[in-house]
């Protein structure tokens, strides 16, 4: 790293390397003109996007790997390939990378310090997995160091993070309960840098790509909703884009997944599906090189983008259904309201036939009496 | 808090709470009326009491001429919006998976286009009875703020339920977050307020017409 021939590579544009690599013109710009409705705007920006990728000089990303499966990682790099997307992709020096990375140990380490060093202030920091804060956060180390004090000083050089995959975003199956750990999300930790949120478990490969695209294109994150997720891919439900919704709004449901309405491809609804209440992309990006998502192969919306979704019930029990056990509180609100019911009849037979036995009778000459 | 968060809090233990208050509340309450007792009645019986107390119970549903005259919106509007409500509750298919839940049984549900136009119809029935309320010099001097307040408790899980259905004014989570609060509400305000009519008005009803079947009197 740093070396004069690193530097020339550096300098080479992001067009420059789609040409050597045999990607046309027309090729460029239609990648850039789906970027910019995948990112919904306005295609006047076609030509800006265009520009700005042409002379883009590959920016350094750091990704930091803490308490994840790797799955975010088998999603990028198994999407679409080859094509534009992937190519992208390479456009970035990815300068640390657990898992795809040649150099182990000590090396490894000096990789990221160097680039750290080298881009201060630049880089971008991709994190996947939560982060551990339990106990020191001794529950995750690498290179001795733990994720959270890892975390503290990369995020402290970088331009800007980019928290993929719902453990980075929300914290995921090691935030849910009962949080062994004390996995937070990287928002919980930073709070000085800006952040996207590109949750899913795993997160859709377009949605990553045109995160990158538009850093690259205009320096700067793209519009994010309440939860710091990116306008474009998450700003509408699953439901309300899913094939299936014909089939819900005329409240034909699918009841078991073997039955008629399964086979007719009926809403999943009453399967657990939470469609409705998830907004993600799925459902117009779809997975495998657009070919399908959940739904479309049979099986409800986990709602994997969202928060907390592994504390939401069952998967396979319909959103209307509460998360706790109602019939035992049903059971056991019979049970005491009985109990305090019968206490209360008990006080007023008490009042009643004390009131019976001070009752005397008042005659009209008693009345006549006292006046 | 996030809308997810809340979402997860009216579907958690927010419902738990509103379910238990409702139901130690409706127990005590009708524990409480069954064991006030009456004074033995030591006349000789002129009637049987069970089914002149099992008629009444329908026929007190079929307003008398009289009444319908003078007050025929009360009991038009009346009976719009309670058919409207009994079938938004119990034959939306969403609703019907909480019921299985909870109670373990289920039953067929309506289409939903035909839940969704009951329950506009109920809406408009029910803002309807309180323009009718209103204006009435009578119905206004008659009610006190119980009514209003009973009155916003049924309306809202409507409106928000129709808000929430057809994804209109947040976010789902949110909307439909409002929906379960609503509902939790009304659970909690139902053993206090009037709503225990649900449970007591068929007692009172039969109470009446046994009393007047043993009396030998048609009720």
């Amino acid at each position: 790293m740093g070396s004069a021939v690193e530097q020339n590579v550096r300098a080479i544009t992001v067009a420059d390397r789609l040409r050597a690599q045999g990607i046309s013109r027309r090729g460029f710009l239609k990648f850039c003109a789906s970027t910019a409705s995948l990112m919904a705007l306005s295609p006047a920006m076609v030509p800006a996007i265009a520009r700005a990728l042409e002379n883009a000089r590959r920016p350094s990303v750091i990704w930091l790997s803490f308490q994840e499966c790797t799955g975010c990682t088998e999603s990028l790099t198994r999407s679409h390939s080859p094509s534009v997307e992937s190519l992208i992709l390479e456009q970035v020096s990815l300068d640390y990378h657990h898992t795809l990375q040649a150099a182990s140990g000590e090396a490894a380490e000096l990789a990221r310090e160097t680039a750290m060093q080298e881009n201060q202030g630049k880089y971008l920091l991709v994190v996947d997995g939560s982060i551990p804060v339990k106990d020191g956060g001794v529950y995750s180390t690498i290179a001795g160091i733990t994720n959270v004090d890892m975390l503290n000083e990369v995020a402290a050089g970088a331009a800007a993070i980019i928290a993929v995959g719902s453990c980075a975003a929300f914290g995921g199956i090691g935030h849910a309960r009962p949080n062994p750990t004390g996995a937070m999300p990287v928002s919980e930790i930073v709070t000085d840098k800006p952040i996207v949120n590109v949750s899913g478990c795993p997160p859709i490969p377009t949605v990553i790509t045109g995160v990158l695209a538009h850093f690259l294109t205009f320096n700067k994150l793209p519009d994010l909703d309440d939860l710091g997720r990116p306008l474009a891919f998450f700003g509408q439900s699953i439901h309300d884009r899913c094939y299936r919704r014909p089939f819900y709004d005329k409240g034909l449901f699918a009841e078991s997944f073997d039955d008629e309405g399964a086979r007719k491809g009926w809403c999943l609804y009453r399967l657990g599906c939470k469609g409705p209440a998830t907004y993600n992309a799925c459902a117009t990006t779809k997975w495998n090189q657009g070919t399908s998502f959940p739904i479309e192969a049979g099986h409800p919306c986990l709602g994997c983008s969202e928060p907390d979704f592994w504390d939401m019930g069952s998967f396979y029990r319909a959103l209307s259904i509460p998360t706790e056990d109602t019939t035992r509180t049903l059971v056991y609100g019979v049970g005491t309201g009985a109990v305090l019911g019968a206490a209360a009849a008990a006080v007023a037979r008490s009042r009643k036939s004390k009131a019976k036995a001070a009752h005397y009778k008042v005659s009209v000459n008693d009345l006549e009496e006292s006046t | 808090m996030t809308s997810v968060e809340f979402l997860a809090w009216v579907r958690g233990p927010m419902f738990q709470i509103a379910v238990a208050i409702f139901v130690v509340g409706v127990v005590i309450r009708l524990i409480e009326i069954f064991a006030l007792g009456r004074k033995a009645d030591l006349s000789e019986p002129r009637g049987g009491e069970t089914m002149p107390g099992i008629v009444t119970v329908f026929r007190r549903s079929i307003p008398d001429p009289g009444t319908f005259k003078r007050s025929p919106f009360t009991i038009v509007l009346g009976y719009l919006f309670h058919i409207g409500l009994f079938i938004t509750i119990l034959f939306f298919v969403p609703h019907i998976e909480l019921f299985h839940d909870v109670l373990g049984v289920q039953w067929p549900g309506l289409p939903t286009p035909l839940v969704d136009a009951v329950a506009i119809i109920s809406i408009f029935a029910m803002l309807a009875i309180l323009v009718n309320r209103l204006r009435n010099p009578v119905l206004r001097f008659l009610s006190n703020g119980e009514d209003y307040v009973v009155w916003a408790a049924t309306l809202l899980p409507l409106v928000t339920g129709y808000f929430a259905f057809h994804r209109m004014l947040f976010p789902y989570q949110t909307m439909l977050g409002l929906h379960i609060l609503s509902v939790e509400i009304l659970l909690i305000l139902f053993p206090f307020t009037k709503l225990m009519h649900f449970f007591t008005s068929f007692v009172a009803r039969w109470y009446n017409g046994a009393a007047f079947g043993r009396r030998g009197v048609q009720s």
